[in-house]
């Protein structure tokens, strides 16, 4: 069957019309076109797909299209506000915390869930956030580094 | 790595699921995170579902209530990352918050249920062992009204439980039961990775005291048997006496031989035996330390 659902998708008001059993990854990336939500194993294990559902970072390969109908998604490319990047993102940057890239949107979204969550992480708590989330280039040290340095910059940015 | 054709229905009652489960039975199937169900479907390991019905959209289902001198209450719909995180959980029953921590990645909890994660019925639900040992029992719903299961009486196979599908019968609730004085609990997990992998072993134990000896306890094995075990020659071994470092030894020897592990990708069953020896040994230690004064 399909269905019209509508939802929040990037901050504005969407109605799309949903096949039952699609998941949200492929209804992002076929449908809607937003190819920054990668596909890894299609299995929850990679965390390559990570997106926030009402604020809160879930496998969006683990999810019907369906289930977003009242709901609100946030994918990578709603990250940036007005084409300023986010800190993480910047940090993800400036922290070279990136090789070949393809976890990188997955890990933001990882990553911002839990900021949002604990604004002052310890080491291993970020790295608990992010072992869903499996990187095959950098070892992950740049990773913790850049999202250990992001929660510093919103931390001075919230006090300003 | 498609999904299968099924119709999608997000009830709004326990009633309308409860019917619809009835009426589609054997293919319907009920989804609360669908953390599970998703890649089971994919896989094509669930390959009669041609009813999805979603219980998202049924009020009151996502509590995580504790009550004083009763227990701990987690909705059908309350979610593994809320039981991790929660202060109270942690406070009142610390292992049921390490054994939800347990559980895939956050990205899985923030999605995945407690419920689901024993209606899924795998034999190493990182959940399942703790809830029997320290005696939860499962509250469902269905056409004749509903029932109250213990957990420990809730698995019948691998992926197989006693909820009864032609009824439509769907769990609402756990009820874990406080910790009262001179009780303590314990989970370890022994798995390869610390996240995302599934249990080798799991141990959980609840233990009782009288003074400095065992009232009671309750000693539960997931991963080594086509449900989670209870280890009842070791318990026996323990009531009544004092611990000691050979008494534990004994115990853990007693646990190893009554599970009934297979040899699999993931270890070889006489290594999982010998895992359980020792976490039986730890778990109880950990019960003991972190017991109520």
């Amino acid at each position: 069957m399909k269905r019209i659902i509508s939802f929040k998708l990037n901050g504005e008001d969407v109605e799309e019309y949903v096949q039952d059993n699609i998941t949200m990854l492929d209804f992002l990336r076929k449908q809607m076109h937003l190819t920054g939500t990668k596909k890894g194993c299609g299995e929850g294990e990679c965390g390559a797909c990570t997106i926030l559902l009402d604020g809160a970072a879930v496998d969006s390969c683990l999810m019907l299209a369906v289930e977003a109908d009242g709901h609100e998604i946030v994918t990578i490319e709603g990250v940036q506000q007005d084409g300023v990047l986010h800190p993480l993102q910047q940090e993800f940057i400036d922290k070279w915390a990136l090789q070949c890239g393809f976890c990188t949107p997955g890990m933001i979204m990882s990553a911002l869930s839990l900021l949002h969550e604990n604004p002052h992480p310890t080491e291993l708590e970020i790295r608990d956030a992010i072992a869903g989330n499996l990187c095959r280039c950098t070892g992950y040290a740049k990773i913790v580094e850049a999202i250990d340095s992001a929660a510093k910059i919103l931390e001075k940015e919230a006090k300003a | 790595m498609t999904l299968p054709k099924f119709d999608y229905i997000a009830a709004g009652s326990l009633e309308e699921a409860s019917g619809l489960a009835s009426q589609h039975a054997e293919n319907a199937m009920l989804m609360a995170g669908g953390t599970d169900i998703i890649v089971l479907m994919k896989d094509r390991a669930l390959t009669d579902v041609k009813t999805v019905i979603d219980l998202k959209k049924i009020p009151d289902l996502e509590k995580l209530e504790f009550v004083e001198g009763d227990g701990l209450h987690v909705g059908a719909l309350t979610k593994l990352f809320a039981i991790q995180t929660s202060s109270v959980v942690k406070e009142k029953m610390p292992a049921v918050a390490d054994a939800a921590h347990y559980v895939a990645s956050a990205q899985v909890r923030r999605k995945g249920t407690m419920a689901g994660n024993i209606c899924n019925a795998s034999p190493s639900a990182d959940t399942a062992p703790i809830l029997i040992s320290m005696g939860a029992v499962v509250k469902t719903y269905s056409k004749d009204g509903g029932r109250e299961i213990p957990v420990g009486e809730f698995f019948t196979g691998v992926k197989k439980t006693v909820l009864e599908k032609e009824k439509g019968e769907i769990v609402t609730e756990i009820v874990i039961p406080e910790l009262k004085s001179q009780e303590g609990s314990a989970y370890f997990k022994h798995s390869v990775r610390k996240a995302m992998d599934l249990a080798i072993i799991g141990v959980a134990a609840w233990i009782k005291m009288d003074g400095k000896k065992v009232a009671d306890c309750r000693i539960t094995m997931g991963g080594v048997g086509i449900t989670p075990l209870r280890a009842f020659n070791a318990e026996k071994l323990l009531k009544g006496q004092e611990i000691t470092e050979d008494l534990l030894e004994k115990a853990g020897v007693a646990a190893s031989q009554e599970c009934s592990p297979i040899s699999d990708v993931r270890a070889s069953a006489e290594y999982r035996a010998d895992m359980v020896r020792v976490y039986t040994k730890r778990a109880v230690k950990k019960a003991l330390e972190t017991m109520k004064a």
